[in-house]
């Protein structure tokens, strides 16, 4: 589903990602695992194309198509999408008004009919059960005097609603409480599905007690230095990340970007 | 450029749908204005005299300020000088007799309407809503006048209640906004034309929207209109306001006057979707819309609202506003004023409050795009016998790229210590994030912008009834073509 090889990747001139190796499947999960200043966030917005970040080598395709020549917005219609780590705050516009032009516009270009106000709502409801938020929530403004755990909430709702083939979640778990972690992780889980796939970007361990991945990757200063199954997020865990430092000497020097 | 920029101006450079001119025999006089002018409009619409008295009174006046100190230029906007010597006064469709009923209209008339979206035949009428239609110098058409009659309401042209109400009009006319009161107020009460008048007798609520639709067609013509809405006690009524011109290289003046009257537990709304052509990319052409609009709640616990979406317009300089003579009035201004290319507006609302415990909301959105130039220009004045007098301002801008501009000029003069007065601005980008968010749910960036646009003016459009808050909607999309969003 997705091949990303050799991707070098910076903003303002400056390089963060250095030659990212990386094969998802469908069906998959994939977890990767960093310090901060590693580089997940901005694999995840390159994925997604967000423009403040340059390309400058290495290829990504997914689906049998150049990734990288798309617009963000023919992305997230070919099925890419990005839980945000800081969810934007849309004033005035509310996340049903939101996500039924989300909807309607990606329906509309696989022509598709439009779904009407009663069938979109329909659709809602039935999403929103997941993420266990009651209706009031889809009246309210996008993300605007949301809790972090609201916000959080709000972008697995999106990922329920608009159903993606590919689906990177940055930092989903980070500044959630137990609880909410918990209904974030329950709904990632209801959405799995054979024909789909799940990367999970996260600096802790603690998401995948409730997620299993199939693969997990350790990031460290833009390289992929360490792949394995779950069990590496444990030993991650226990030893922290100064481990991968001593493991891994092409991983040094950590701070020097 | 950055992407927010390159959307926004993809976006605001469409089309103006409404730039046809239609062909028409018209009834035109000279250009020029002099106190035979005066009289010569006055004759034409057969005028009793104190209407000519009044005129003529104006037209004086104008004349003096003209040499005095000419027309105002406190207003952030520039523009060339305009030549009142070239302008024509009235221009009227020419007709075998005036119409008693549609079958009497000229079919290109009704044509006209039809397709700015305004059908004045009796099948295609808009259900729920009366219309008054004025093409450049006269009203052509008023819907649903009979079934109106039926509850007293008189809604009609100008020019025929001056015929069959002179009593009212002469009443009303100038009571809130003497012809003495600017510049361009005592230019419309010396040469105006027609316009629409409305009277709602005591305890009744009208039944449906009563709207006015102003169409400018005759090249070099101003249009001078007049509305008068009166609001007995404990009636109630809403008011909507349309208006289109033709793509002209040139500037046309329309300088219009909006009288509002509401007497006690009267209610008044009044609701404008201003779209006069905007002149081109250039900012060649389009109209200058110099207007005063002025509501007076005379009685106890009357209200009056104005919810304004100004897209149109060259130049823009209005300042709907309230005086809040009764105890326990209420006066609301909700706007929304966009700019794109060359534009400037101006505008912004005064609150008077003088009667006790008067309250006054004012929630502004401006937004600029292109080149264009937007000032919220407002104030809020409290006299000394109006104790516990409240307002509340929210002026909030938002920017479209980086070449335009946003001022807020809030006034506030308060003379009584019981007063509460709280006024909020912000000023506000789209942001790259914003946009980038929208597009990776799917949305196009042009749709990205428009939502965010029509959040961002949420709480006016809330305040417009049903079928205008949708038009205003797709109309802010349309504006924002090629620039704003």
């Amino acid at each position: 589903m997705l091949s990303i090889r050799n991707l070098h990747a910076g903003v303002d001139g400056r390089e963060i990602l250095r030659g990212i190796d990386l094969e998802v499947k469908t069906g998959e999960v994939h977890a990767v695992m960093g310090p901060n200043g590693s580089g997940k966030s901005t694999l995840a917005q390159v994925l997604a194309g967000h423009p403040a970040y340059t390309v400058t080598a290495g290829e990504v395709i997914y689906e049998g198509q150049n990734l990288l020549e798309l617009s963000p917005e023919a992305r997230a219609r070919a099925g890419l999408f990005l839980a945000f780590q800081y969810p934007v705050e849309i004033p005035g516009v509310s996340t049903a008004q939101f996500l039924k032009a989300a909807v309607n516009e990606i329906r509309t270009r696989q022509g598709l009919d439009e779904l009407d106000a009663m069938e979109f709502l329909e659709l809602l409801r039935e999403k929103l059960t997941l993420v266990e938020m009651d209706q009031s929530f889809i009246s309210r403004a996008v993300n605007e005097g949301f809790s972090g755990g609201e916000k959080k909430r709000n972008e697995i709702l999106q990922l329920a609603v608009l159903g993606p083939k590919l689906a990177v979640l940055d930092e989903t778990d980070s500044g959630l409480d137990i609880d909410a972690l918990r209904v974030v992780a329950n709904g990632i889980n209801g959405l799995r599905r054979p024909d789909n796939a799940l990367i999970l970007v996260t600096h802790y361990q603690r998401l995948l007690n409730y997620i299993t991945p199939d693969q997990v990757h350790v990031l460290f200063n833009g390289r992929m230095v360490k792949s394995g199954g779950k069990e590496l997020a444990l030993v991650l865990e226990a030893k922290g990340y100064d481990w991968i430092r001593d493991e891994i000497p092409a991983a040094a020097p950590l701070g020097a970007v | 450029m950055s992407t927010t920029a390159k959307t926004v101006e993809g976006l605001v450079n469409r089309e103006y749908e409404w730039g046809f001119v239609t062909d028409i025999e018209a009834d035109v006089i000279p250009a020029g204005l002099n106190e035979d002018v005066v009289r010569l409009i006055s004759s034409k619409k057969n005028e009793p005299e104190f209407m000519l008295e009044w005129r003529l009174r104006a037209y004086r006046h104008w004349v003096k300020m003209g040499k005095d100190a000419g027309e105002p230029r406190w207003a952030n906007v520039t523009h060339p000088p305009i030549d009142y010597q070239s302008i024509v006064y009235y221009s009227a469709p020419r007709r075998k007799a005036a119409p008693g009923s549609l079958d009497e209209v000229d079919p290109k008339l009704l044509q006209t309407f039809e397709k700015l979206g305004i059908p004045l035949g009796e099948q295609k009428r808009l259900t729920g809503v009366a219309v008054d239609a004025v093409f450049d110098s006269v009203s052509v058409a008023t819907t649903f006048k009979e079934k109106l009659a039926e509850l007293g309401i008189i809604f009609c042209s100008f020019s025929e209640a001056v015929h069959n109400h002179p009593d009212l009009v002469e009443k009303y006319l100038g009571s809130v906004v003497p012809y003495t009161d600017n510049f361009f107020a005592s230019l419309n009460s010396a040469v105006f034309s027609d316009g629409s008048f409305c009277y709602i007798p005591k305890g009744v609520r009208c039944p449906m929207e009563l709207s006015t639709y102003f169409r400018i067609n005759t090249a070099g013509s101003g249009q001078f209109e007049r509305t008068l809405i009166v609001a007995e006690e404990g009636s109630y009524v809403s008011y909507l306001e349309g208006c289109t011109a033709p793509m002209r290289d040139e500037n046309q003046l329309h300088a219009a006057v909006v009288e509002l009257v509401a007497l006690e537990n009267a209610q008044i709304k009044y609701s404008t979707v201003q779209n006069w052509y905007a002149g081109d990319r250039e900012g060649r052409g389009g109209i200058f819309n110099f207007v005063t609009k002025r509501g007076k709640c005379v009685g106890r616990h009357s209200k009056i609202s104005w919810t304004q979406v100004e897209t149109g317009s060259a130049i823009t300089w209005k300042y709907p506003s309230v005086i809040l003579q009764g105890d326990d009035s209420v006066g609301e201004f909700y706007s929304v004023a966009l700019v794109n290319n060359y534009q400037q507006a101006d505008t912004g609302t005064k609150m008077i409050h003088i009667g006790k415990n008067t309250r006054s909301t004012i929630i502004s959105k401006g937004i600029s795009a292109g080149h264009g130039n937007n000032t919220y220009r407002g104030l809020v004045k409290v006299l000394p016998r109006a104790e516990n007098a409240r307002n509340r301002t929210q002026c909030d801008s938002l920017l479209l790229g980086d070449r335009c501009g946003a001022h807020t000029t809030p006034y506030i003069e308060v003379a009584n210590a019981t007063a509460s007065v709280e006024h909020e601005a912000s000023t506000a980008k789209i942001s790259e994030d914003q946009l980038f968010y929208c597009k990776q749910r799917g949305i196009s960036p042009e749709n990205a912008v428009s939502l965010i646009v029509n959040g961002f003016c949420k709480e006016v459009f809330k305040n417009l009834p049903m079928e205008f808050a949708v038009e205003a909607s797709k109309l802010l999309g349309v504006s924002l073509e090629g620039s704003v969003g």
